[in-house]
């Protein structure tokens, strides 16, 4: 029905530049409510996007678990009772989980954010000392800059190896020096280089994290007699599975795998990044579907501006429609034509709001991506799912739009409109 | 080729009806210039919207070609008017933002036929009108007699069996409505039916045929110079 060849498009231009002031003015109001919308979700989803940044180092689907004392007693044993999990554990926890991708043990020397004295020579600090397993950079993304990480071979033969932290680096070596293949010492285990990390994320974490020092796990319970005792567990939540299901489901399983009450809220902790996430997602949608409503609303005011810009633009064209009329113009044809002329301005002018709009979340984002300081605000953008969802609403819109005018324009009586002073 | 009977039609008032045409009878025959005459008022606009598929009617039938012309939807109506009717008017209508050319185009436009084949058929018309030098002008660059040109090269660019002109000198001086009427009788001469409604005797007179209408009625049908009583022709008697 709305076929858009040469002749009628060449139709469209003729009519909409011929009162160009008018064709701009009504059109403003469509490219002002389409550039909002742009605007306003591109920029939710710059502030999502450095929200998430500083979120932290770990993936979206990391979840931590760590035991404590009991509060109830169970099987014979008391309340109060300190459990431990260790590389046992670990493993049928893997072999049994249906809720997870990767389960990692983790240890750290002198307890959770418990620091260390690791020297080099005359050099010296305090680091975090993890004792950890080849996989656990896919819960804990890592640039490895140097090197490597551990691998299986590390963990299978006991070795003394470590990876260190950019930090650890730059006050255990001199400016320039190559730290691999060199040996540090950790509570008077010397221990060689063999990677060499920068953290992932700029949070505060990220920054703990340049100053960590990871070593094979099966090493470290030789190494500082802690006999494979696990301090906690470091996962990946499958995909598609919600975080608060897998954290309860993993909860349970330990319980059962430890004799812990299985209504015991205190033994086993529990913090999902995942889930954390999936609030931060709840709320970023809500903001998006907030942006997108609005927009949509300052859109539809400028979709009305077209409808009556095009109500008067009919009344003063009566006289057009009745020649076109007593030339032959069928109804359809004249329907064709107003709504053509409607979708015409109202795209046109749309089109114009969506280019500028994209303009700017690119200008902004060059900007921001050059250096400019703008906050916790991260390359905004708009993906093209929304920006089709908008063109749709505009569509509709402007369908909408023309309906109306078209009407109009049918119910004039040819010998009518061939009488009017149009 | 064009049959009216009984054609009854009137327009409605606040607290009744306005009688404009009141049992028109008309046969024109295909190749007849005819000139339709009254006073303002008598329904000779309203017979030519009739004619015209412009306007509806409330009684009788109205036959065209073979056609009956009753009860037509406006797209029925809009099909037969590019079909068979081309309408010159009074002001011209031209549509002020198109070219000359692209004016005498737009009836092909409404048949779909195709963009080059449409301009080629509207410069030759416009050739044929004198007018080819023209056909970049807007209408507000051409004289009146230009425009009615336009205009008449307008209504025959879909080769139409009849052309409907009402008061196709009315704006124009009489030098100019000479060559208009010119122009009009060399259509008629190619075999096209051409039908004047108009006010001027002089204009009239150049028709083969007069038909005076009065209040609605036919009071006056014959040849131009001799008019003769309706009857003779088969029209309705006054009331």
């Amino acid at each position: 029905m709305m076929g858009l060849d040469r002749d009628r498009l060449a139709e469209l231009v003729q009519v909409v530049v011929r009162n160009p002031l008018r064709a701009f003015l009504s059109a403003l109001g469509v490219g002002w409510g389409l550039f909002m919308i742009i605007i306003t979700v591109g920029a939710a989803r710059g502030l999502e996007n450095g929200v998430k940044a500083d979120m932290g180092s770990d993936v979206s689907n990391s979840m931590f678990a760590w035991t404590m004392s009991t509060s109830l007693p169970y099987k014979g044993y008391q309340r109060g009772r300190y459990v431990e999990m260790d590389i046992d554990d670990v493993n049928w926890l893997q072999a049994n989980t249906q809720h997870l991708d990767l389960v990692c043990p983790e240890v750290q020397l002198g307890g959770y954010r418990g620091t260390n004295n690791v020297v080099r020579g005359k050099q010296s600090g305090a680091f975090d000392v993890h004792g950890a397993i080849a996989e656990y950079p896919q819960v804990k993304p890592m640039n490895i800059t140097e090197g490597r990480f551990l691998n299986e071979g590390d963990l299978a033969g006991e070795r003394k190896v470590c990876v260190i932290g950019s930090r650890v680096k730059d006050i255990l070596f001199e400016m320039g020096e190559e730290p691999l293949g060199e040996t540090i010492q950790i509570q008077g285990v010397i221990f060689r280089v063999v990677g060499v990390y920068t953290p992932k994320g700029n949070d505060e974490d990220a920054q703990n994290e340049a100053e960590s020092i990871y070593i094979p796990f099966s090493t470290f319970g030789k190494a500082f007699n802690t006999r494979g005792r696990v301090g906690w567990l470091s996962m990946l939540i499958k995909d598609g599975v919600d975080a608060e299901e897998a954290e309860e489901a993993t909860k349970q399983l330990i319980k059962a795998r430890l004799s812990i009450h299985p209504d015991d809220p205190r033994a086993i902790g529990a913090w999902s990044m995942a889930e954390e996430f999936q609030k931060a997602e709840l709320l970023f949608s809500g903001m998006r579907l907030i942006s997108l409503l609005f927009g949509s609303l300052a859109l539809l005011a400028g979709v009305i501006g077209i409808t009556n810009i095009m109500l008067i633009s009919i009344k003063e064209r009566t006289k057009e429609l009745g020649i076109r009329r007593s030339l032959g113009a069928t109804p359809l044809r004249i329907l064709q034509q107003i709504i053509g002329e409607t979708l015409f301005l109202t795209l046109l002018a749309g089109l114009c709001g969506l280019v500028l709009g994209v303009g700017l979340l690119e200008a902004v984002d060059g900007y921001l991506e050059g250096g400019g300081d703008a906050g916790v605000f991260r390359h905004p953008e708009i993906d093209f799912g929304t920006v089709l969802t908008v063109l749709c609403i505009l569509l509709g819109m402007a369908i909408f739009a023309g309906v109306l005018p078209a009407m109009r324009a049918l119910a004039i009586r040819p010998v009518e409109a061939l009488r009017s002073e149009g | 080729m064009l049959a009216l009977r009984g054609i009854e039609k009137s327009y409605p008032l606040a607290g009744g009806t306005l009688p404009v045409l009141k049992g028109i009878d008309l046969n024109i025959d295909q190749g007849e210039m005819v000139a339709i005459m009254g006073s303002s008022g008598s329904g000779k606009s309203t017979l030519l919207n009739v004619l015209g598929l412009l306007d509806g009617f409330d009684e009788g039938s109205y036959t065209l070609g073979d056609v009956d012309m009753s009860g037509l939807s406006e797209k029925q109506g809009a099909r037969y008017r590019s079909r068979f009717l081309g309408f010159v008017f009074q002001s011209f209508n031209l549509i002020a933002f198109k070219t000359a050319l692209e004016n005498v185009a737009l009836p092909l436009f409404y048949q779909k036929v195709a963009r080059r084949e449409r301009q080629k058929r509207a410069l030759e018309m416009l050739g044929k009108m004198g007018m080819e030098d023209r056909a970049d002008h807007l209408p507000s660059e051409l004289s009146g007699g230009q425009k009615q040109r336009v205009a008449i090269a307008r209504a025959l660019i879909t080769s139409p069996r009849v052309i409907l002109a009402d008061e196709p000198t009315g704006a124009l001086d009489s030098t100019t409505s000479q060559e208009v009427m010119q122009v009009l009788r060399e259509v008629n001469a190619s075999g096209i039916t051409v039908i004047i409604v108009t006010h001027e005797a002089d204009i009239a007179a150049q028709c083969d045929r007069t038909i005076r209408l009065h209040d609605g009625v036919i009071i006056e049908d014959g040849r131009s110079g001799e008019v003769v009583e309706p009857t003779a022709r088969g029209a309705n008697t006054p009331d």
